[in-house]
């Protein structure tokens, strides 16, 4: 399972300046009440509480205060050959910058070192337009630089990944489904049975006793998509509706068609319309929606329980 | 004010699920067992956890089917170590609103790339971006340390020895995995969920022939920014323990060291004694480690093996948040 998001946040008067400096090839710093210079800057003096306003330029050169070597690169990182993690306190500063210094092996990395400032080709004010430090002192006077227009927002992706886990109940459930059952479990203390299998939400206890249950049952809400969104599989309207399925004591979310959206409503009947045997796996989708089955329109009371 | 006692305990070191849910019922009904309380004698529930480590959203709300939620319960959630949790949880004791909290934390950090994970603890714009993992992180502050002549690389392996029983030179003669940081160097991080009981003044005492009373209890935060602060000191840690009233008095201590050199700094930071008996750590499971500690030292009390002890919790990059839990038996 991959999660994903471009992370987008506002920066303010102070690093929205720092990153537009970036992207003019510039370092800038901030100058606390007690004379420290801080990069990155910070956008409250640490003993005043006042905001920063002065930002000052400091030298793209520094020295490598602390090091670790990174052997193994993981996504997302400065560099994909190895390289080494720093703090580098740039000159004219007082406080250190966390970045990589690309030395090409563990060996010539050193507390002491010096090191510059690669600027990464394109920059967009983003802590990315550096693209690493590599050794070396100040090879030339920058030009001088007019400053430009502050940064105001940066965007960053984030993609994780993980490996979910089920658990036993979730297992059984999820194999049932793959042979074209469905199945619930009781629970022990107030004898309801949970589709899927779960905790009891109302007395925390592990569920016990194994229930199949029918692949039929009542409409108990539902609502109609009419927003189109990105990966939608279906074309708007449609209805996704809580399915009560007749043994079970909780509805569980799904499809309803086959007929116009306006006409589904509470108490309909509907029964599962399975897809091709040839493509069931351990999922609900095994199921591909539900349609109504015809049948007279379940009594409110027997679904009042569950809206 | 009322007075506050840890009265029951109980942790797990295995997660069946992302969920929680799962792991968390057996930890409930261990620590209520100890505490002597039904479910429904619990007046609020506090937890730690984080939705990244789980990746997914809300995984807090979805952990509340392990409490049974109903009739309706008064829950609340801190996106830190469920030590911080525990923090919230004495406050609404020490305010008259409740008589007794179970706290709890839990965690399936191998669900993940729990070293890319921990980066997003880090400052947004300016840090995290660039997906510094937690260990290199760790390591840049122990070759501060190392570097300035506070201890040695020997001194690191000797923390890893006294639990494992290992021998220091052979320790020693292993790789790096993020010069300085060897192996042995990194807690094991693990899955798991721990719950503490907490309970007002008689009613600790209705529950526990020797309930362990939180003395005081503090929690300080340093700077965010990793150059901004001196990586060799942890002043957040020194004040909470002032705070919190930890002195050399102390019996027994229950530290959170995530790294062999942190526990080296805490022990500075915190001016403990140099034959002081440290609680068994047992690895370093997100999100409950810290609120372990804080149960490995009542357990101190409770079962009469030590009169006074002090637990501490750290959360964020490079011991930033620190906490630390004073506790003793009833004076004899």
């Amino acid at each position: 399972m991959t999660i994903a998001f471009d992370y987008t946040r506002s920066l303010g008067p102070v690093l929205g300046r720092f990153m537009a400096g970036l992207r003019d090839g510039r370092v800038l710093g901030a100058r606390s009440s007690d004379g420290r210079v801080h990069v990155p800057p910070k956008e409250f003096d640490p003993i005043t509480h006042e905001p920063i306003v002065e930002l000052i330029e400091v030298s793209p050169v520094g020295t490598v205060i602390s090091w670790t070597w990174m052997a193994h690169p993981l996504e997302g990182q400065p560099l994909s050959r190895p390289f080494a993690w720093a703090l580098i306190r740039l000159d004219g500063a007082d406080t250190a910058l966390l970045h990589a210094v690309d030395t090409g092996s563990p060996d010539r990395i050193r507390t002491g070192l010096r090191v510059r400032v690669k600027w990464a080709d394109a920059r967009v004010g983003h802590i990315n337009d550096i693209a690493c430090f590599e050794p070396g002192e100040r090879e030339e006077d920058a030009e001088a630089v007019t400053e430009s227009e502050p940064v105001e927002i940066v965007t960053t992706p984030i993609r994780l990944r993980y490996r979910h886990t089920t658990s036993d109940e979730e297992d059984g459930y999820l194999r049932a489904l793959a042979q074209g059952r469905l199945v619930g479990q009781r629970c022990p203390a107030c004898r309801k049975v949970y589709v899927p299998p779960r905790v009891c939400p109302a007395d925390g206890v592990a569920p016990g006793e194994v229930v199949e249950v029918a692949d039929r049952g009542t409409v108990t809400t539902f609502c109609v998509v009419n927003v189109p969104f990105a990966g939608q599989r279906l074309d708007p309207p449609y209805v996704v509706a809580q399915v009560l399925l007749d043994g079970s004591d909780i509805p569980i979310p799904h499809l309803v068609l086959g007929l116009r959206a306006a006409d589904v409503r509470m108490g309909m009947r509907v029964a599962a319309v399975w897809r091709d045997r040839a493509q069931w796996s351990f999922t609900p989708e095994n199921i591909a929606h539900f349609e109504p089955t015809g049948e007279a329109d379940a009594d409110y009371e027997t679904y009042a329980e569950h809206l | 004010m009322s007075e506050v006692a840890v009265i029951g305990f109980a942790s797990s070191d295995r997660s069946v699920t992302t969920s929680g849910v799962e792991t968390l019922v057996p930890v409930f009904e261990e620590a209520l067992e100890q505490a002597g309380l039904a479910r429904r004698e619990i007046g609020f529930w506090c937890s730690g956890s984080s939705d990244y480590l789980a990746g997914r959203a809300f995984s807090f709300v979805n952990a509340v089917d392990a409490i049974g939620a109903v009739p309706p319960i008064a829950e609340s959630h801190v996106e830190m170590d469920a030590a911080w949790a525990l923090y919230e949880a004495y406050l609404k004791i020490l305010s008259g609103e409740v008589e007794t909290a179970l706290v709890y934390g839990f965690g399936k950090s191998t669900a993940g790339e729990l070293h890319r994970v921990l980066a997003l603890q880090l400052d947004p714009y300016t840090v995290a971006p660039l997906w510094p993992d937690a260990i290199s992180v760790a390591a840049l502050q122990a070759r501060l340390a190392l570097e300035s002549g506070m201890f040695s690389e020997r001194d690191m392996a000797s923390v890893a020895a006294r639990e494992s029983g290992a021998d220091v030179d052979e320790l020693l003669g292993h790789p790096y995995i993020a010069d300085p940081l060897r192996a042995h160097d990194v807690a094991r991080v693990r899955d798991g969920a721990a719950a503490v009981v907490l309970a007002a003044g008689d009613r600790a005492h209705r529950s526990r022939s020797r309930p362990a009373w939180i003395t005081g209890i503090a929690h300080r935060v340093d700077p965010q920014g990793l150059g901004d602060r001196d990586l060799t000191t942890v002043p957040s840690a020194s004040a909470a323990a002032k705070d919190a009233g930890l002195d050399r008095e102390v019996d027994v201590v229950a530290l959170h060291a995530p790294f062999t050199h942190q526990e080296l700094l805490l022990r500075a930071a915190l001016d403990l004694p140099p034959d002081i008996r440290m609680s068994p750590v047992s690895g370093d499971a997100m999100f409950s480690a810290g609120l372990s500690r804080i149960g490995a030292a009542a357990e101190e009390i409770m079962s009469g093996r030590a009169n006074r002890a002090a637990a501490h919790a750290t959360s964020g990059p490079a011991l930033q948040q620190n906490l630390v839990c004073t506790l003793r038996g009833d004076a004899s």
